[in-house]
Protein backbone atom coordinates (compact mmCIF):
# COMPACT_ATOMS: atom_id res chain seq x y z
CA UNK A 1 0.00 0.00 0.00
CA UNK A 2 1.07 3.53 -0.72
CA UNK A 3 0.59 6.48 1.09
CA UNK A 4 0.67 10.07 -0.23
CA UNK A 5 2.54 12.90 1.20
CA UNK A 6 0.47 15.82 1.73
CA UNK A 7 2.61 17.84 -0.99
CA UNK A 8 1.96 14.88 -3.21
CA UNK A 9 -1.72 15.10 -2.54
CA UNK A 10 -1.54 19.26 -2.90
CA UNK A 11 0.01 18.79 -6.52
CA UNK A 12 -2.77 16.26 -7.77
CA UNK A 13 -5.28 18.37 -7.00
CA UNK A 14 -3.90 21.14 -8.39
CA UNK A 15 -3.23 19.41 -11.41
CA UNK A 16 -6.46 18.07 -11.46
CA UNK A 17 -8.05 22.04 -11.54
CA UNK A 18 -5.43 22.75 -14.27
CA UNK A 19 -6.80 19.96 -16.31
CA UNK A 20 -10.23 20.88 -16.07
CA UNK A 21 -9.70 24.86 -16.38
CA UNK A 22 -8.07 23.32 -20.05
CA UNK A 23 -10.71 21.18 -20.43
CA UNK A 24 -13.08 23.91 -20.23
CA UNK A 25 -11.45 26.35 -22.28
CA UNK A 26 -10.83 24.05 -25.23
CA UNK A 27 -14.31 23.14 -25.13
CA UNK A 28 -15.46 26.79 -24.97
CA UNK A 29 -12.86 27.41 -28.11
CA UNK A 30 -14.09 24.53 -29.93
CA UNK A 31 -18.21 25.41 -29.54
CA UNK A 32 -17.23 28.88 -30.55
CA UNK A 33 -14.82 28.24 -33.87
CA UNK A 34 -16.77 24.64 -34.97
CA UNK A 35 -20.63 26.28 -34.36
CA UNK A 36 -21.09 28.51 -37.09
CA UNK A 37 -19.88 25.85 -39.53
CA UNK A 38 -21.82 23.07 -38.04
CA UNK A 39 -24.97 25.24 -37.88
CA UNK A 40 -24.06 26.42 -41.86
CA UNK A 41 -24.06 22.69 -43.05
CA UNK A 42 -27.03 21.58 -40.76
CA UNK A 43 -29.05 24.24 -42.23
CA UNK A 44 -28.28 23.63 -45.78
CA UNK A 45 -28.84 20.14 -45.56
CA UNK A 46 -32.30 20.31 -43.57
CA UNK A 47 -33.69 23.64 -45.01
CA UNK A 48 -32.91 23.85 -48.62
CA UNK A 49 -33.41 21.67 -51.55
CA UNK A 50 -29.49 21.22 -51.87
CA UNK A 51 -29.12 19.85 -55.32
CA UNK A 52 -31.88 22.24 -57.32
CA UNK A 53 -29.58 25.64 -55.39
CA UNK A 54 -26.69 23.87 -56.61
CA UNK A 55 -27.40 23.59 -60.20
CA UNK A 56 -28.68 27.00 -60.66
CA UNK A 57 -27.06 29.37 -62.85
CA UNK A 58 -25.98 31.83 -60.70
CA UNK A 59 -24.45 29.45 -58.22
CA UNK A 60 -22.64 28.05 -61.08
CA UNK A 61 -21.23 31.02 -62.38
CA UNK A 62 -20.25 31.68 -59.55
CA UNK A 63 -18.83 28.47 -58.59
CA UNK A 64 -16.63 28.28 -62.03
CA UNK A 65 -15.61 32.07 -61.74
CA UNK A 66 -14.08 31.59 -58.33
CA UNK A 67 -12.12 28.16 -59.42
CA UNK A 68 -10.84 30.06 -62.64
CA UNK A 69 -9.70 32.72 -60.94
CA UNK A 70 -8.43 31.78 -57.92
CA UNK A 71 -6.04 29.28 -60.11
CA UNK A 72 -4.90 31.97 -62.14
CA UNK A 73 -4.16 34.48 -58.98
CA UNK A 74 -2.47 30.94 -57.50
CA UNK A 75 -0.12 30.24 -60.58
CA UNK A 76 0.77 34.58 -60.55
CA UNK A 77 1.17 34.20 -56.97
CA UNK A 78 3.88 31.80 -57.08
CA UNK A 79 5.75 32.80 -60.15
CA UNK A 80 6.20 36.29 -59.03
CA UNK A 81 6.46 35.47 -55.56
CA UNK A 82 8.88 32.72 -55.07
CA UNK A 83 12.31 35.23 -56.53
CA UNK A 84 10.54 37.94 -54.12
CA UNK A 85 10.94 35.54 -51.40
CA UNK A 86 14.12 33.80 -52.47
CA UNK A 87 15.75 37.44 -52.70
CA UNK A 88 14.24 38.49 -49.62
CA UNK A 89 15.37 35.51 -47.73
CA UNK A 90 18.94 35.43 -48.81
CA UNK A 91 20.02 39.06 -49.07
CA UNK A 92 20.24 42.38 -47.13
CA UNK A 93 20.66 45.67 -48.53
CA UNK A 94 19.63 49.10 -46.98
CA UNK A 95 15.31 49.43 -46.72
CA UNK A 96 15.26 45.30 -46.53
CA UNK A 97 13.15 45.63 -43.56
CA UNK A 98 10.81 48.40 -45.50
CA UNK A 99 10.31 46.47 -48.06
CA UNK A 100 9.81 42.97 -45.67
CA UNK A 101 6.93 45.12 -44.28
CA UNK A 102 5.59 46.78 -46.96
CA UNK A 103 5.39 43.31 -48.87
CA UNK A 104 2.97 42.07 -45.65
CA UNK A 105 1.31 44.97 -45.60
CA UNK A 106 -2.20 43.29 -47.35
CA UNK A 107 -2.52 40.74 -44.35
CA UNK A 108 -3.61 43.42 -41.68
CA UNK A 109 -5.03 45.79 -44.12
CA UNK A 110 -8.70 45.83 -44.55
CA UNK A 111 -9.51 44.45 -47.92
CA UNK A 112 -11.49 47.43 -49.02
CA UNK A 113 -8.34 49.39 -48.68
CA UNK A 114 -6.60 47.63 -51.03
CA UNK A 115 -9.81 47.70 -53.49
CA UNK A 116 -9.51 51.80 -52.90
CA UNK A 117 -5.77 51.25 -53.85
CA UNK A 118 -6.11 49.13 -56.63
CA UNK A 119 -9.06 51.67 -58.41
CA UNK A 120 -6.90 54.74 -57.51
CA UNK A 121 -3.89 52.69 -59.10
CA UNK A 122 -5.38 50.81 -62.10
CA UNK A 123 -8.83 52.77 -62.27
CA UNK A 124 -9.25 54.96 -65.40
CA UNK A 125 -8.37 57.87 -63.38
CA UNK A 126 -5.94 55.77 -61.59
CA UNK A 127 -2.03 56.29 -61.73
CA UNK A 128 -0.96 53.68 -64.19
CA UNK A 129 -5.04 53.36 -64.99
CA UNK A 130 -5.59 56.58 -66.97
CA UNK A 131 -2.61 56.44 -69.27
CA UNK A 132 -3.92 52.61 -70.00
CA UNK A 133 -7.10 54.01 -70.36
CA UNK A 134 -5.80 56.30 -73.52
CA UNK A 135 -4.80 53.00 -74.71
CA UNK A 136 -7.55 51.20 -74.89
CA UNK A 137 -6.64 48.64 -72.16
CA UNK A 138 -9.54 49.52 -68.80
CA UNK A 139 -8.93 47.01 -66.52
CA UNK A 140 -11.92 47.77 -63.73
CA UNK A 141 -14.81 45.90 -63.69
CA UNK A 142 -13.63 42.92 -65.27
CA UNK A 143 -12.36 39.13 -64.92
CA UNK A 144 -8.87 40.84 -64.55
CA UNK A 145 -9.75 43.25 -62.17
CA UNK A 146 -11.05 39.98 -59.94
CA UNK A 147 -7.29 38.18 -60.10
CA UNK A 148 -5.28 41.30 -59.14
CA UNK A 149 -7.40 41.80 -56.09
CA UNK A 150 -6.80 37.90 -55.42
CA UNK A 151 -3.39 38.55 -56.06
CA UNK A 152 -2.93 41.85 -54.44
CA UNK A 153 -4.62 40.16 -50.92
CA UNK A 154 -3.00 36.68 -51.45
CA UNK A 155 0.79 37.27 -52.27
CA UNK A 156 2.02 37.93 -48.71
CA UNK A 157 0.76 34.73 -47.31
CA UNK A 158 2.98 32.89 -49.99
CA UNK A 159 6.05 35.03 -49.77
CA UNK A 160 6.11 34.76 -46.27
CA UNK A 161 6.33 31.02 -45.83
CA UNK A 162 7.81 30.59 -48.69
CA UNK A 163 10.85 33.12 -47.28
CA UNK A 164 10.96 31.43 -44.07
CA UNK A 165 11.33 27.96 -46.53
CA UNK A 166 14.26 29.17 -48.22
CA UNK A 167 15.56 31.08 -45.05
CA UNK A 168 15.63 27.48 -42.69
CA UNK A 169 17.04 25.59 -45.42
CA UNK A 170 20.28 27.38 -45.72
CA UNK A 171 22.48 28.45 -48.17
CA UNK A 172 25.53 25.77 -47.65
CA UNK A 173 23.33 23.14 -50.23
CA UNK A 174 23.27 25.77 -52.92
CA UNK A 175 27.24 26.62 -52.08
CA UNK A 176 28.13 22.77 -52.58
CA UNK A 177 25.75 22.57 -55.89
CA UNK A 178 27.30 25.32 -57.48
CA UNK A 179 31.33 23.92 -56.51
CA UNK A 180 29.98 20.83 -58.16
CA UNK A 181 29.35 23.07 -61.01
CA UNK A 182 25.87 23.93 -61.24
CA UNK A 183 24.76 26.96 -62.22
CA UNK A 184 23.14 29.86 -60.03
CA UNK A 185 19.77 29.12 -61.63
CA UNK A 186 20.42 25.31 -61.54
CA UNK A 187 21.40 25.50 -57.91
CA UNK A 188 17.75 27.47 -56.98
CA UNK A 189 15.38 25.41 -59.20
CA UNK A 190 17.14 22.07 -57.91
CA UNK A 191 18.40 22.71 -54.44
CA UNK A 192 16.83 25.74 -53.08
CA UNK A 193 13.59 25.21 -54.06
CA UNK A 194 13.23 20.86 -53.32
CA UNK A 195 14.80 21.32 -49.64
CA UNK A 196 11.99 24.48 -49.27
CA UNK A 197 9.17 22.32 -51.25
CA UNK A 198 7.22 21.83 -47.56
CA UNK A 199 6.85 25.92 -47.26
CA UNK A 200 6.41 27.02 -50.90
CA UNK A 201 3.37 24.28 -50.83
CA UNK A 202 2.19 25.15 -47.36
CA UNK A 203 2.33 28.96 -48.41
CA UNK A 204 0.30 28.20 -51.69
CA UNK A 205 -2.28 26.87 -49.78
CA UNK A 206 -2.71 29.72 -47.71
CA UNK A 207 -2.48 32.04 -50.37
CA UNK A 208 -5.29 30.31 -52.90
CA UNK A 209 -7.23 30.04 -49.40
CA UNK A 210 -7.32 33.65 -49.30
CA UNK A 211 -7.88 34.58 -52.66
CA UNK A 212 -11.03 32.21 -52.77
CA UNK A 213 -12.73 33.92 -49.45
CA UNK A 214 -11.36 37.61 -51.03
CA UNK A 215 -14.80 39.84 -50.86
CA UNK A 216 -13.68 43.43 -49.72
CA UNK A 217 -11.08 44.55 -52.78
CA UNK A 218 -13.02 42.29 -55.27
CA UNK A 219 -16.13 44.34 -54.95
CA UNK A 220 -14.49 47.78 -54.73
CA UNK A 221 -11.91 46.89 -57.81
CA UNK A 222 -14.34 44.61 -59.68
CA UNK A 223 -17.48 45.23 -59.20
CA UNK A 224 -19.88 42.29 -58.89
CA UNK A 225 -21.57 41.18 -62.23
CA UNK A 226 -23.21 37.30 -62.09
CA UNK A 227 -20.52 35.18 -64.54
CA UNK A 228 -18.06 38.38 -64.81
CA UNK A 229 -16.72 39.36 -61.66
CA UNK A 230 -19.14 37.91 -59.14
CA UNK A 231 -17.11 34.97 -57.06
CA UNK A 232 -18.39 32.89 -54.46
CA UNK A 233 -18.04 35.32 -51.85
CA UNK A 234 -19.87 38.33 -53.83
CA UNK A 235 -22.73 35.89 -54.80
CA UNK A 236 -23.38 35.20 -50.93
CA UNK A 237 -23.61 38.65 -49.69
CA UNK A 238 -26.02 39.36 -53.25
CA UNK A 239 -27.84 36.57 -52.70
CA UNK A 240 -28.39 36.78 -49.10
CA UNK A 241 -30.41 39.89 -50.12
CA UNK A 242 -33.06 37.90 -51.46
CA UNK A 243 -33.17 34.73 -48.85
CA UNK A 244 -30.79 32.80 -46.97
CA UNK A 245 -31.32 29.47 -49.30
CA UNK A 246 -28.51 30.37 -51.80
CA UNK A 247 -26.12 31.72 -49.48
CA UNK A 248 -26.28 28.62 -47.51
CA UNK A 249 -25.58 26.32 -50.38
CA UNK A 250 -22.51 28.41 -51.98
CA UNK A 251 -21.36 28.41 -47.98
CA UNK A 252 -21.56 24.45 -47.66
CA UNK A 253 -19.45 24.45 -51.14
CA UNK A 254 -17.43 26.48 -50.25
CA UNK A 255 -16.74 25.26 -46.48
CA UNK A 256 -16.26 21.38 -48.11
CA UNK A 257 -13.91 22.08 -50.78
CA UNK A 258 -11.56 24.51 -48.27
CA UNK A 259 -11.74 21.94 -45.79
CA UNK A 260 -10.72 19.28 -48.27
CA UNK A 261 -7.85 21.04 -49.27
CA UNK A 262 -6.60 21.95 -45.78
CA UNK A 263 -6.86 18.30 -44.96
CA UNK A 264 -5.73 16.74 -47.91
CA UNK A 265 -2.76 19.12 -48.05
CA UNK A 266 -1.72 18.08 -44.09
CA UNK A 267 -1.28 14.48 -45.27
CA UNK A 268 0.16 14.88 -48.57
CA UNK A 269 2.48 16.62 -46.22
CA UNK A 270 3.11 14.27 -43.50
CA UNK A 271 3.40 11.79 -46.29
CA UNK A 272 6.23 13.95 -47.33
CA UNK A 273 8.12 14.45 -44.29
CA UNK A 274 8.17 11.06 -42.99
CA UNK A 275 9.38 9.81 -46.46
CA UNK A 276 12.20 12.80 -46.61
CA UNK B 1 17.56 56.32 -32.28
CA UNK B 2 15.37 55.70 -34.86
CA UNK B 3 12.65 54.05 -33.12
CA UNK B 4 12.71 57.11 -30.47
CA UNK B 5 11.56 59.32 -33.24
CA UNK B 6 9.09 56.43 -34.34
CA UNK B 7 7.57 56.24 -30.75
CA UNK B 8 7.26 60.26 -30.68
CA UNK B 9 5.89 59.97 -33.87
CA UNK B 10 3.27 57.37 -33.08
CA UNK B 11 2.42 59.25 -29.63
CA UNK B 12 1.89 62.63 -31.13
CA UNK B 13 -0.08 60.79 -34.32
CA UNK B 14 -2.65 58.91 -31.91
CA UNK B 15 -3.02 62.16 -30.11
CA UNK B 16 -3.76 64.12 -33.15
CA UNK B 17 -6.82 61.48 -33.55
CA UNK B 18 -8.05 61.91 -30.28
CA UNK B 19 -8.15 65.61 -29.92
CA UNK B 20 -9.79 65.71 -33.55
CA UNK B 21 -12.39 62.77 -32.38
CA UNK B 22 -13.20 65.33 -29.41
CA UNK B 23 -16.43 66.03 -28.58
CA UNK B 24 -17.54 69.76 -29.15
CA UNK B 25 -19.03 71.19 -26.34
CA UNK B 26 -22.86 69.58 -26.18
CA UNK B 27 -25.56 71.69 -26.02
CA UNK B 28 -28.58 71.18 -23.88
CA UNK B 29 -31.05 69.52 -25.31
CA UNK B 30 -34.94 69.73 -24.80
CA UNK B 31 -36.41 67.35 -27.32
CA UNK B 32 -36.74 63.91 -26.17
CA UNK B 33 -38.99 62.03 -28.85
CA UNK B 34 -37.16 59.82 -30.62
CA UNK B 35 -35.61 58.47 -27.73
CA UNK B 36 -34.04 55.32 -28.49
CA UNK B 37 -35.48 55.16 -31.58
CA UNK B 38 -34.01 52.99 -34.68
CA UNK B 39 -35.02 53.44 -38.31
CA UNK B 40 -34.29 51.87 -40.88
CA UNK B 41 -34.34 53.44 -44.64
CA UNK B 42 -33.33 53.25 -48.02
CA UNK B 43 -30.10 54.43 -48.91
CA UNK B 44 -31.33 57.30 -51.19
CA UNK B 45 -33.05 58.33 -47.94
CA UNK B 46 -29.84 59.63 -45.96
CA UNK B 47 -29.10 62.86 -46.34
CA UNK B 48 -33.02 63.88 -46.04
CA UNK B 49 -33.86 61.95 -43.16
CA UNK B 50 -30.29 63.44 -41.41
CA UNK B 51 -31.84 67.03 -42.17
CA UNK B 52 -35.07 65.45 -40.12
CA UNK B 53 -32.76 64.35 -37.49
CA UNK B 54 -31.03 67.55 -37.19
CA UNK B 55 -34.17 69.93 -37.59
CA UNK B 56 -36.03 68.10 -34.42
CA UNK B 57 -33.16 68.15 -32.41
CA UNK B 58 -31.78 71.46 -33.38
CA UNK B 59 -28.11 71.12 -31.89
CA UNK B 60 -28.78 67.92 -29.57
CA UNK B 61 -25.49 65.63 -29.52
CA UNK B 62 -25.11 63.04 -29.23
CA UNK B 63 -28.15 61.78 -31.65
CA UNK B 64 -30.60 59.82 -30.14
CA UNK B 65 -31.99 58.62 -33.13
CA UNK B 66 -30.62 56.20 -35.12
CA UNK B 67 -30.44 55.22 -38.59
CA UNK B 68 -29.29 52.24 -40.78
CA UNK B 69 -28.53 53.16 -44.20
CA UNK B 70 -29.04 50.50 -47.03
CA UNK B 71 -31.14 49.01 -49.82
CA UNK B 72 -34.60 48.50 -48.93
CA UNK B 73 -34.26 44.59 -49.90
CA UNK B 74 -31.19 44.24 -47.22
CA UNK B 75 -32.67 46.06 -44.90
CA UNK B 76 -35.60 43.69 -45.62
CA UNK B 77 -33.54 40.42 -44.93
CA UNK B 78 -31.73 42.19 -41.83
CA UNK B 79 -35.25 42.78 -39.83
CA UNK B 80 -36.20 38.96 -41.30
CA UNK B 81 -32.77 37.63 -39.43
CA UNK B 82 -33.80 39.04 -36.29
CA UNK B 83 -32.46 42.94 -36.08
CA UNK B 84 -34.36 44.92 -33.64
CA UNK B 85 -35.91 48.72 -35.38
CA UNK B 86 -38.59 50.59 -34.66
CA UNK B 87 -39.43 52.08 -38.20
CA UNK B 88 -39.05 50.78 -41.89
CA UNK B 89 -39.02 53.25 -44.68
CA UNK B 90 -38.72 51.29 -47.87
CA UNK B 91 -38.06 52.39 -51.40
CA UNK B 92 -40.54 50.44 -52.56
CA UNK B 93 -43.77 48.71 -51.97
CA UNK B 94 -42.73 45.17 -52.30
CA UNK B 95 -40.06 44.84 -49.47
CA UNK B 96 -42.39 46.39 -47.78
CA UNK B 97 -45.01 44.09 -48.44
CA UNK B 98 -42.42 41.01 -47.68
CA UNK B 99 -41.64 42.08 -44.75
CA UNK B 100 -45.31 42.25 -43.83
CA UNK B 101 -45.90 38.92 -45.39
CA UNK B 102 -43.05 37.42 -42.87
CA UNK B 103 -44.66 39.04 -40.13
CA UNK B 104 -41.29 41.20 -38.67
CA UNK B 105 -43.45 44.47 -39.85
CA UNK B 106 -46.72 45.08 -38.19
CA UNK B 107 -47.72 48.42 -39.44
CA UNK B 108 -49.65 49.53 -42.23
CA UNK B 109 -47.64 50.91 -44.88
CA UNK B 110 -48.29 54.68 -45.91
CA UNK B 111 -46.68 56.65 -49.05
CA UNK B 112 -44.65 59.51 -47.43
CA UNK B 113 -42.55 60.82 -50.55
CA UNK B 114 -42.04 59.94 -54.22
CA UNK B 115 -38.26 60.16 -56.76
CA UNK B 116 -37.74 59.58 -60.37
CA UNK B 117 -35.16 57.63 -62.13
CA UNK B 118 -32.27 59.98 -64.02
CA UNK B 119 -29.51 58.85 -65.89
CA UNK B 120 -25.77 59.96 -64.26
CA UNK B 121 -22.71 61.09 -66.22
CA UNK B 122 -18.88 61.93 -64.64
CA UNK B 123 -18.57 65.54 -65.45
CA UNK B 124 -15.50 64.85 -67.52
CA UNK B 125 -18.13 62.98 -69.97
CA UNK B 126 -15.47 61.20 -71.76
CA UNK B 127 -18.03 58.67 -73.54
CA UNK B 128 -19.77 61.88 -74.69
CA UNK B 129 -22.99 60.98 -73.74
CA UNK B 130 -25.36 63.57 -74.31
CA UNK B 131 -28.73 61.88 -74.31
CA UNK B 132 -30.47 58.42 -72.80
CA UNK B 133 -30.55 56.83 -76.62
CA UNK B 134 -26.33 57.14 -75.97
CA UNK B 135 -26.60 54.64 -73.40
CA UNK B 136 -27.25 52.25 -75.70
CA UNK B 137 -23.94 52.65 -77.60
CA UNK B 138 -21.21 49.85 -78.03
CA UNK B 139 -18.72 49.40 -75.50
CA UNK B 140 -19.82 51.92 -72.81
CA UNK B 141 -19.24 50.88 -69.09
CA UNK B 142 -22.65 51.37 -67.02
CA UNK B 143 -23.27 50.82 -63.59
CA UNK B 144 -26.65 49.97 -62.43
CA UNK B 145 -28.55 48.76 -59.04
CA UNK B 146 -29.04 45.34 -58.68
CA UNK B 147 -32.20 43.48 -59.73
CA UNK B 148 -33.28 43.18 -55.93
CA UNK B 149 -32.84 47.12 -55.43
CA UNK B 150 -35.90 49.17 -55.65
CA UNK B 151 -33.83 51.73 -57.93
CA UNK B 152 -32.53 48.62 -60.05
CA UNK B 153 -36.39 47.26 -60.29
CA UNK B 154 -37.53 50.68 -62.01
CA UNK B 155 -34.53 51.02 -63.80
CA UNK B 156 -35.27 47.85 -65.71
CA UNK B 157 -39.05 49.03 -66.05
CA UNK B 158 -37.44 52.13 -67.37
CA UNK B 159 -35.50 50.37 -69.93
CA UNK B 160 -38.36 48.42 -70.93
CA UNK B 161 -41.17 51.75 -71.10
CA UNK B 162 -38.43 53.16 -73.64
CA UNK B 163 -37.93 49.77 -75.62
CA UNK B 164 -41.81 49.94 -77.14
CA UNK B 165 -41.25 53.46 -77.70
CA UNK B 166 -39.97 53.68 -81.20
CA UNK B 167 -37.87 56.76 -80.97
CA UNK B 168 -35.52 53.85 -79.10
CA UNK B 169 -35.81 51.28 -80.67
CA UNK B 170 -37.25 47.56 -79.54
CA UNK B 171 -33.50 46.35 -78.63
CA UNK B 172 -32.90 49.62 -76.47
CA UNK B 173 -33.31 47.87 -73.31
CA UNK B 174 -31.12 45.20 -74.29
CA UNK B 175 -28.34 47.33 -75.62
CA UNK B 176 -28.44 49.22 -72.69
CA UNK B 177 -28.24 45.86 -69.87
CA UNK B 178 -25.03 44.90 -72.63
CA UNK B 179 -23.26 47.71 -71.19
CA UNK B 180 -23.68 47.06 -68.04
CA UNK B 181 -20.29 46.47 -66.57
CA UNK B 182 -21.92 46.17 -62.25
CA UNK B 183 -24.41 45.61 -60.68
CA UNK B 184 -24.60 47.55 -57.05
CA UNK B 185 -26.83 46.67 -53.89
CA UNK B 186 -27.69 50.18 -53.30
CA UNK B 187 -27.77 52.92 -55.33
CA UNK B 188 -25.11 55.08 -53.55
CA UNK B 189 -22.73 52.64 -54.60
CA UNK B 190 -23.47 53.60 -58.28
CA UNK B 191 -23.86 57.32 -57.87
CA UNK B 192 -19.94 56.76 -56.11
CA UNK B 193 -18.40 54.92 -58.95
CA UNK B 194 -19.85 57.24 -61.66
CA UNK B 195 -18.18 60.04 -59.23
CA UNK B 196 -15.03 58.18 -59.41
CA UNK B 197 -15.23 58.23 -63.17
CA UNK B 198 -15.07 54.77 -63.10
CA UNK B 199 -18.49 54.30 -65.12
CA UNK B 200 -19.42 56.52 -67.75
CA UNK B 201 -23.01 56.42 -67.02
CA UNK B 202 -25.36 55.38 -64.12
CA UNK B 203 -29.03 55.34 -63.53
CA UNK B 204 -29.98 56.45 -59.34
CA UNK B 205 -33.00 58.54 -58.32
CA UNK B 206 -33.19 62.11 -58.33
CA UNK B 207 -32.43 62.58 -55.11
CA UNK B 208 -28.91 61.30 -55.69
CA UNK B 209 -27.79 63.81 -57.88
CA UNK B 210 -24.42 65.00 -57.05
CA UNK B 211 -22.10 68.32 -57.88
CA UNK B 212 -19.61 65.88 -59.14
CA UNK B 213 -21.60 64.67 -61.88
CA UNK B 214 -23.79 65.69 -64.70
CA UNK B 215 -27.57 64.62 -64.95
CA UNK B 216 -29.32 63.73 -67.62
CA UNK B 217 -33.10 63.93 -67.35
CA UNK B 218 -35.68 61.09 -68.11
CA UNK B 219 -39.18 62.09 -69.75
CA UNK B 220 -41.84 61.25 -67.32
CA UNK B 221 -43.51 59.07 -69.70
CA UNK B 222 -40.87 56.60 -69.84
CA UNK B 223 -39.95 57.25 -66.31
CA UNK B 224 -41.24 55.50 -63.24
CA UNK B 225 -42.05 57.42 -60.19
CA UNK B 226 -40.57 55.38 -56.84
CA UNK B 227 -43.13 55.61 -54.27
CA UNK B 228 -41.41 55.48 -50.57
CA UNK B 229 -43.47 53.88 -48.22
CA UNK B 230 -42.95 53.67 -43.96
CA UNK B 231 -44.18 51.67 -41.42
CA UNK B 232 -44.04 51.09 -37.41
CA UNK B 233 -42.33 48.02 -37.22
CA UNK B 234 -44.53 46.95 -34.09
CA UNK B 235 -47.96 48.29 -35.30
CA UNK B 236 -47.65 52.11 -33.62
CA UNK B 237 -44.85 54.66 -33.91
CA UNK B 238 -45.04 55.79 -30.30
CA UNK B 239 -42.20 58.22 -31.47
CA UNK B 240 -43.84 60.10 -33.61
CA UNK B 241 -41.35 59.79 -36.36
CA UNK B 242 -43.39 58.56 -39.07
CA UNK B 243 -46.39 61.30 -38.27
CA UNK B 244 -43.52 64.10 -38.35
CA UNK B 245 -42.12 62.75 -41.71
CA UNK B 246 -45.53 63.53 -42.97
CA UNK B 247 -46.18 66.95 -41.48
CA UNK B 248 -45.66 69.84 -43.77
CA UNK B 249 -42.54 70.25 -42.20
CA UNK B 250 -41.33 67.18 -42.29
CA UNK B 251 -42.46 67.08 -46.41
CA UNK B 252 -40.49 69.97 -47.01
CA UNK B 253 -37.23 68.94 -45.91
CA UNK B 254 -38.11 66.06 -47.80
CA UNK B 255 -38.97 68.51 -51.03
CA UNK B 256 -35.33 70.45 -50.14
CA UNK B 257 -33.38 67.39 -51.26
CA UNK B 258 -35.01 66.56 -54.20
CA UNK B 259 -38.01 64.21 -53.39
CA UNK B 260 -41.65 64.65 -54.63
CA UNK B 261 -44.04 65.94 -51.94
CA UNK B 262 -47.62 63.81 -51.12
CA UNK B 263 -49.40 65.84 -49.05
CA UNK B 264 -50.51 68.19 -52.29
Amino acid sequence: MTTRTTAERTYSIQRTGEVALAAIACLIAFVFLCLPIVAIIEKAVRDTSFFDVVSSSEVTDALRLSLVTTSISLVLVVVFGTPVAYVMARTRFPGHALLDTLIDLPIVLPPAVGGLGLLMAFGRRGILGEPLSDLGIEVAFTTTAVVMAQTFVASPFYIRSARAGFEASGEELEHVARTLGSSRTGAFLRVAVPVAMPSLLAGAVMAWARALGEFGATIMFAGSFAGRTQTVPLAIYRLLETGVEAPLVLSTVLIVLSFSVLLAFRLLLRRALLTL
Amino acid sequence: MPWRITLVFLIGFSLAIVAACGDDDAPSCNGDSFVGFTVFAASSLTEAFEAIEEHHYSGCSPARLSYNFAGSQALRTQLEQGASASVFASANARQLDLARESGVVKGTPVVFARNRLVVIVPTRNKAGIEDLQDLANDGLKIIVAGEDVPAGEYTRQFLENASSDPAFGADYGEDVLANVVSEETNVRQVVARVELDEADAGIVYATDVTDAVTMIEIPDELNEIAEYFVAAINGTDSSGFIDFVLSDEGQSILEDHGFMRVDQ
